[in-house]
């Protein structure tokens, strides 16, 4: 008997704005893989292509994607919208919590499995109506999402309302467990670390975009990128930082941003402030094959992220064939050793790293090498076994 | 009547502070960290000291002085002499004081604990000599058997000693030189004349300094009447067994709670039970017995990690880089005259520094992990390049008339 589980998500790839669509997607399809039943409950109906899940909708009316993109708790507030749609994102999560009572009295499963606070209503309301038990995924928390500084208090109520009434929470890190028994008293003997994976060979691939950047390589320059939102937890003001450092020393390099975000304006303004805007290069919000070939073409990766659960654009830059800094306030740096790792805030350190990488073929190519060996095993397989583990846990299998 | 012969390496490089970009130009001292890590070399020499060096040197004074049979022999590297001279002078004076005894054996290696003899042959040299002055000045001994950084060996190195006029050599008893051969027996290096080869019994030595405190070992716990027992099985069957380890394992390696020392103090005792076993240092063992066969060792071998070559120091694509850049300095390092800068460059040489840089990480993690101070390989190979950046800043401000008369 395949183990049924009832699985609450909010988005899906290509429908996505962020890592947890990704890592969703990525968890399942190998969880399907390792003989396990997943219905997959998405808040509205999507085009979604992923066979190995039975996708059911909530069906929330004028549920409109993207505006209720989960990242938008930070920073701005959050945002109205018009007539009989939810009202705002919280109002949306309320609903889809209802939708899920209802779902869960229809279907058939083993567990309830939830990811992130969106989720959490949704998964409290189907455990409390079958009695099943309740598995809570965290991929970030509302302590990483606003740096700390303006926790929204009607998401940290979802958050420990969902951690509180779980059989067993899953973290995507140790960094992730630390702020879970830290800020939300959840004990460390419910929490098990799984960390996130990637299916590297996807992005081992050449791809058949041309590399634009070709010519400015032609000329010498190296390439040097951050990949992810342009928003306060990714750090992107400390790739300013760097970039100035660095460029004191070798002004033949061009500093990429790819993503966008609530920040971007104000990274454009810090950079020409900084007087680094001719090094720097806007490549705005990018996906599929035009992501892949950004991270084949950039000489290194950086993540300077202040809070940041897990880091999965990490796994894909090695996975590329890219170095990676990656800040020490991450998951991903403890899952890979063959990266160079630095605190979010040491720019110095930072552009240390840079302008060793860029100077040393040597160590340019060893990080490549046996990053491309060692990624392999942060894989989703390897992911789902340890979920799978956790689901016979909770339901005193094994 | 196996011989046994006991060599304790003693060993600390002059590890490089955390070194910038930034600080190229501006910061010529590069081994002077002052922070609670172990980069900070005086820290961890006085640690080591206390833990190893002065309990272990009272424990064999007393043994000594008890058993007139006992002896035992040491490699120091000269960086290890130059930081008890600095850092812990009650050090050296215990070390001179069972020197003194004359059954103990000083053997000779190079000044730096380096890997000169892969880059550069005149180097090598030149290290040894300094060894040997060293050694002179503050022991009044000359040794006579070599021994090369990590007992790195081939034949070229057996031959090239045998030229510098010494009488024996040490290397390890590794399987695949050894093949169906015992290592309890003296041989020839193949091509040398008279140099006869000593090998390390790597299973007994690695009972005591790998094996000593773990609990999962079914031989667990090893004490000094069964690891005899051992010694005594060879009778009949070997000239010697060549016990050689680190000498950090008595109290560093093998913490005092493991009973380490209560083994060592032991040990000479329950040997010397059997009335057909001794205690020699090498070049008694080198003057007491012949050379059973010519053996022949084409490629390096070291005691160092599973693959007992070396590569836990070079064959990374960073390992290379950094000695080979550091190596091409040479000529014009020695042509400057500038005895600091030498002294800098031929610090950076020590074995230890590419050692920190290995990525094997997954067979031999642990030991590698365990013994390197740096965050990472690559946070080692950074360090390393940003110094001898500033080390080559140096040079080209340095002209010849410039070093010969600082006036002009």
């Amino acid at each position: 008997m395949p183990l049924k589980v009832l699985m609450f998500g909010w988005e899906l790839p290509p429908f996505n704005s962020g890592g947890l669509g990704v890592a969703c997607y990525g968890l399942t399809q190998a969880l399907s893989q390792q003989d396990v039943d997943i219905t997959f409950v998405l808040p509205q109906k999507q085009n979604v292509k992923a066979d190995f899940l039975r996708l059911v909708f909530a069906d929330l009316p004028k549920f409109a994607w993207p505006d209720m993109n989960p990242y938008l708790t930070s920073g701005l507030g959050l945002k109205t919208l018009p007539g009989d749609a939810p009202k705002d994102l919280i109002d949306a999560v309320r609903r889809y919590a209802l939708a899920a009572a209802e779902l869960a009295q229809k279907l058939q499963f083993d567990l309830v499995h939830a990811h992130d606070w969106l989720c959490f209503p949704a998964g409290v309301a189907a455990n409390s109506v079958s009695g099943k038990p309740l598995v809570s995924h965290v991929h970030a928390t509302e302590f990483d999402r606003s740096g700390g500084s303006s926790v929204n208090s009607v998401v940290y109520g979802f958050e420990r309302q969902g951690l509180s009434q779980s059989t067993a929470v899953i973290a995507v890190s140790n960094f992730t467990k630390n702020l879970l028994t830290k800020f939300y008293a959840t004990p460390g003997s419910k929490i098990d670390v799984v960390h996130n994976g990637i299916n590297a060979d996807d992005f081992a691939r050449p791809t058949s975009i041309q590399d634009a950047l070709a010519p400015l390589k032609a000329r010498g320059f190296k390439i040097v990128s951050y990949i992810g939102r342009i928003t306060l937890q990714k750090g992107p003001d400390y790739f300013l930082k760097t970039a100035q450092l660095v460029l004191r020393y070798d002004p033949k390099v061009i500093f990429m941003i790819v993503g966008s975000g609530d920040m971007e304006k104000q990274i454009i303004e810090e950079a020409i402030g900084l007087g680094i805007s001719d090094h720097l290069l806007f490549a705005g919000f990018l996906r599929g094959e035009e992501l892949r070939q950004a991270y084949r073409s950039s000489d290194l990766f950086i993540m300077p992220s202040v809070s940041e659960p897990f880091g999965i654009t990490a796994l894909e830059a090695v996975a590329a064939g890219t170095p990676a800094i990656v800040s020490k306030q991450s998951g991903v740096s403890e899952a890979l050793n063959h990266v160079l790792k630095a605190d979010f805030w040491d720019t110095e350190e930072m552009a240390n790293q840079v302008l060793s990488v860029i100077s040393y073929p040597s160590l340019h190519h060893t990080l490549q090498a046996n990053g491309h060996t060692e990624v392999k095993k942060v894989s989703w397989q390897a992911a789902a076994a340890k979920t799978i583990q956790v689901y016979q846990k909770v339901l005193g299998r094994k | 009547m196996p011989a046994v012969c006991l060599y304790f390496q003693v060993h600390q490089p002059h590890r490089l502070k955390k070194y910038r970009v930034f600080d190229v130009g501006h910061d010529h001292n590069y081994f002077n960290d002052q922070s609670d890590t172990d980069l900070n070399n005086r820290r961890v020499l006085t640690k080591v000291a206390h833990k190893c060096y002065l309990p272990a040197n009272e424990l064999l004074l007393e043994l000594l002085k008890k058993y007139p049979g006992f002896k035992v022999s040491f490699s120091f590297s000269g960086v290890l002499l130059e930081q008890l001279e600095d850092y812990s002078p009650e050090t050296l004076t215990s070390f001179k004081r069972l020197i003194a005894t004359k059954r103990v054996e000083v053997l000779s290696e190079t000044y730096y604990h380096s890997l000169a003899f892969l880059y550069s042959r005149a180097e090598f040299t030149s290290q040894i000599r300094l060894h040997q002055d060293k050694i002179r000045d503050l022991f009044h001994v000359t040794p006579r058997v070599f021994r090369n950084t990590e007992l790195i060996y081939n034949n070229a190195i057996g031959r090239h000693i045998e030229n510098l006029g010494y009488q024996g050599i040490i290397a390890e008893g590794a399987d695949y030189i050894l093949g169906w051969r015992s290592p309890n027996f003296l041989y020839r290096p193949l091509g040398a004349q008279k140099i006869k080869l000593l090998l390390k019994n790597y299973r007994l030595s690695d009972d005591i300094a790998f094996r000593f405190g773990e609990r999962s070992w079914a031989e667990y716990p090893l004490t000094a009447p069964k690891f005899a027992g051992w010694i005594n099985a060879v009778n009949g069957n070997g000239d010697v067994v060549n016990l050689f380890m680190d000498y950090e394992t008595f109290g560093e390696h093998q913490w005092q709670d493991t009973g380490i020392f209560e083994f060592l103090r032991h040990l000479p005792g329950e040997i010397l039970k059997h009335p057909d076993n001794s205690f020699v240092t090498p070049s008694e063992a080198v003057r007491k017995f012949p050379a059973r066969a010519e053996l022949d060792v084409p490629n390096y071998v070291s005691w160092a990690d599973i693959e007992r070559d070396i590569s836990a120091w070079l064959g990374n694509p960073i390992q290379d880089d950094a000695a080979g850049k550091l190596y091409a300095l040479e000529n014009s390092v020695l042509r400057a005259g500038d005895p600091q800068l030498i002294s800098d460059w031929r610090r950076l040489q020590t074995s230890d520094h590419f050692y920190y840089m290995c990525t094997k990480w997954f067979a031999d993690g642990d030991v590698h992990k365990y013994f390197n101070p740096y965050n990472s390989p690559y946070e080692a190979f950074i360090n390393f390049m940003n110094v001898l950046q500033d080390l080559k800043l140096r040079l080209t401000t340095l002209t010849p008339a410039h070093a010969q008369s600082p006036g002009t």
